[in-house]
């Protein structure tokens, strides 16, 4: 096996970790959401690669049975996933603007001062 | 905004086809590509446009606020409510085929019913999330957004 | 009208809330809402307890979602375990829901209530489907439903750390959910299916050990992220502390409990017992974690000052002994840890019920100024004490009983140690829950601010759901050898012995 053939993995696996690093290691908490996005776009990418049939046709029913098709279901759980994470950045969002409304700031290390000095 | 005129013609040429093409993607959906959710972001992506060039006042007067709280929640509605009506009909939750006399129309009404609940929820929802943000720094107390009109001095926030 | 009732519960299940959640929005009136959510989370209870009962007589029942067989469709699969789980979430969720409503017309403005019983509902709706499901995309999607809407939830209190743990809890919530979505993913790439049943007939067949070993590997984080074990439950204290009480009692009582339900369905439908603790070195892992967290969550509790937070560092713990528990990896451990699971889920509701009184009253949830309050509040006290007595596990309590059954689990299983260890964990819960009964009736009440009305006793609206659950868990404790043997029977089904 070698190692070039698998290079979707490669891609998700420097994806993933990408995003990882952008949400541990940022303080600032847009950066975070953004790190959060490709860290799940990572997953979709591992899902809608797998789904890929070498040599098939995009899956829509044709009159010959001999057509081979790739395999659609991965393409709908992702469309469900992304659904998920359109919400879940939109509510991120809300939260940071709502955060920033409330102090300020929306850099993690001067909103944790905050709470220290208010108790 | 006057001097965009490129920027407003270009719009409003392309809205209604926007729109147009998002109502193909929707009813489209029961025999190619598409879908209530494709159909619903494009159609909100119509409606997002709208707003980005004419400015947020000229859209909520177009797409008022309150319809828009009750399309999200009626989409939801018409989605579960075929499948009660799928359940009332003798089938089990979401079996289009009890729809219609007979099973192949069945389907037909009922996929066509629940990706309608769908494209009706995701445009509403995407348009509301949009205002919820755009609007944000300009709503009173109570959350009703503040128009030009009513507020001249008050100048968006950043 | 040919339908038949009986036959559709496991739809109507997770319907019958999931309609109210968008109805909320156009009622907008928080007393119809509150009544709608009340009567639907009330019929919840009923058809949890009517499945209940179908189970029994007539084994599994399974549901095909729009009429489409597995593993094409979506199945929904009730054997005991999960109705038992759906009966907790709807009962917590009934005895709660009349706490709430004058909780959250407290903390929350009138404007944003409708908004907030949506989430209310699409949390409840969510956490049922988790547990109702066959199908393990289908759970993905469900615990996303019921972590947003307690993402949401978490912030629509008046203080504003409440935002930023919600927003902590979103990342960690996310970062857990997408590792479990990542292992269904490898799962599905390895069989080709979705549905538990078929993925577990598929699996012993699974030549690649090395991408199901992953899979496994992310799906255990990936629940631990959102069951709150140690060291992964740092979103957890603050989210409890600083949302709305009513909100605190209900997922304090629930969200971690249909987690581990998760987890559970994994590894025993799903990957098979043996090779959850036999190929994978869980049961070590899990029992060390679980050591560790009943310690540190003990420890880090007494020392804490705030009393919401304190009860949630309880909580660290007491899931520590739910997965202690399951680490023996034989059916009596297993059956101790889901003892524990439902027992733990009545009593934090009732604890965070009383201090949500307490805060409903004070506007605070800090010990000092908790100060007195035994003779102010005395039934909100007398219930927290109550509550915390089957906490501890003092004898004829809820309590007692699953760590009695802990304790004989682990010296079944040849673990000696482990009693002992129990045993100083709890001694650590009499010292934090004596930290708060010493405030409360033995330190003199604070002087009044200026203007701040005197302290009385909570109405009765919040007091009766607190008894009401107090009640339960001593019918509990008096009903002991009934309740085990439900939950062994339940433990036995899911570990494939009966």
């Amino acid at each position: 096996m070698n190692w070039i053939d698998h290079y979707n993995y490669w891609i998700v696996i420097f994806l993933m970790m990408l995003g990882f690093y952008a949400i541990i290691a940022s303080d600032n908490l847009v950066k975070k959401i953004i790190g959060l996005n490709i860290f799940q776009t990572s997953v979709f990418v591992l899902f809608i690669s797998m789904g890929k049939v070498p040599g098939g046709v995009a899956p829509i029913l044709r009159d010959d049975p001999t057509v081979l098709y790739s395999n659609p279901l991965p393409h709908v759980l992702i469309l469900t996933a992304i659904v998920v994470g359109v919400a879940t950045t939109a509510l991120a969002l809300a939260l940071v603007v709502r955060i920033h409304e409330a102090y300020g700031s929306i850099e993690e290390d001067e909103i944790h001062e905050q709470d220290q000095l208010a108790g | 905004m006057k001097h965009h005129s490129i920027l407003r013609i270009i719009t409003k040429l392309l809205i209604p086809l926007i729109l147009l093409f998002a109502l193909y993607v929707q009813f489209h959906g029961d025999f190619g590509p598409g879908g209530g959710f494709q159909a619903g972001v494009i159609f909100a992506a119509g409606l997002i446009l709208y707003a980005l060039v004419f400015g947020l006042d000229t859209a909520s007067e177009v797409i008022k606020e309150w319809v828009l709280m009750i399309l999200v929640p009626l989409g939801v509605l018409i989605y579960a409510g075929v499948g009660v009506a799928s359940l009332i009909l003798g089938g089990n939750f979401l079996d289009y085929n009890v729809l219609a006399h007979d099973p192949v129309h069945g389907q037909h009404l009922g996929i066509l019913l629940v990706e309608l609940g769908v494209g009706v929820t995701v445009a509403a929802g995407l348009t509301t999330i949009f205002f919820a943000f755009a609007g944000r720094g300009r709503r009173n107390p109570e959350g009703a957004l503040i128009t030009k009109a009513a507020n001249p001095t008050q100048e968006p926030q950043r | 009208m040919s339908m038949q009732l009986s036959a559709h519960l496991p739809a109507l299940q997770i319907v019958v809330p999931l309609i109210v959640a968008p109805l909320s929005l156009l009622l907008r009136n928080p007393r119809l809402i509150w009544m709608a959510a009340f009567a639907a989370t009330a019929t919840c209870l009923g058809i949890a307890v009517a499945l209940y009962s179908q189970v029994l007589q007539q084994g599994e029942i399974r549901y095909f979602m729009g009429g489409w067989a597995p593993p094409i469709g979506i199945e929904y699969r009730i054997d005991q375990f999960n109705a038992l789980m759906l009966i907790l979430v709807s009962l917590v969720g009934t005895v709660v829901l009349p706490f709430a409503r004058t909780s959250v017309d407290k903390e929350i403005s009138r404007q944003r209530q409708p908004m907030f019983w949506t989430a209310w509902m699409l949390c409840f709706t969510g956490l049922l489907g988790i547990v109702a499901t066959g199908d393990a995309f289908n759970v993905f999607v469900f615990l996303e439903v019921s972590s947003l809407a307690t993402y949401a939830m978490i912030a629509a209190g008046k203080d504003r750390r409440g935002l930023t743990s919600a927003y902590q809890y979103l990342i960690m919530g996310t970062i857990g959910a997408t590792f479990i979505l990542i292992g269904i993913g490898l799962l599905y790439m390895l069989t080709g299916t979705l549905n538990m049943a078929d993925l577990a007939a598929r699996l012993p067949d699974v030549t690649q050990p090395r991408t199901l070993k992953t899979a496994f590997v992310f799906i255990v984080v990936g629940c631990s992220l959102k069951l709150a074990l140690f060291p992964l439950h740092l979103w957890m204290p603050n989210a409890y502390a600083f949302a709305p009480s009513a909100v605190t009692a209900f997922i304090a009582a629930t969200a971690t409990k249909v987690s581990i339900y998760v987890m559970l369905r994994f590894f025993y439908t799903i990957f098979g017992a043996e090779f959850s603790f036999g190929t994978m070195p869980l049961g070590e892992v899990l029992m060390i974690l679980a050591l560790v967290a009943m310690f540190s969550g003990s420890l880090v509790a007494v020392f804490e000052q705030n009393v919401k937070r304190m009860l949630a560092y309880s909580s660290v713990a007491q899931i520590g002994y739910i997965m202690l528990g399951i680490s023996l990896a034989t059916t009596t451990g297993l059956a101790a840890g889901m003892l524990h699971l439902f027992n733990h889920a009545l009593i934090k509701g009732a604890l965070f019920m009383a201090i949500g009184a307490v805060v409903y009253r004070t506007g605070s949830a800090q010990l000092d100024q908790l100060a007195g309050l035994g003779k102010k509040m005395p039934w909100t006290m007398a219930g927290f004490v109550a509550a915390g007595l089957c906490l501890i596990g003092v004898p004829l309590t809820t309590g007692f009983l699953s760590k009695w059954y802990l304790v004989t689990a682990s010296f079944d299983a040849g673990r000696t140690v482990i009693p002992v260890m129990i045993l100083i964990s709890s001694l650590l819960a009499v010292i934090y829950i004596w930290k708060v009964v010493e405030t409360v009736y033995f330190k003199p009440a604070l002087a009044l601010k200026p203007g701040q009305e005197a302290i009385t006793e909570a109405p009765l609206s919040l007091l009766v759901p607190l008894w009401v659950m107090v009640a339960i868990n001593f019918g509990f404790g008096l009903q002991g050898s009934v309740i085990w043997q439900t939950v062994l029977q339940a433990a036995r089904q899911l570990a494939g012995e009966s």
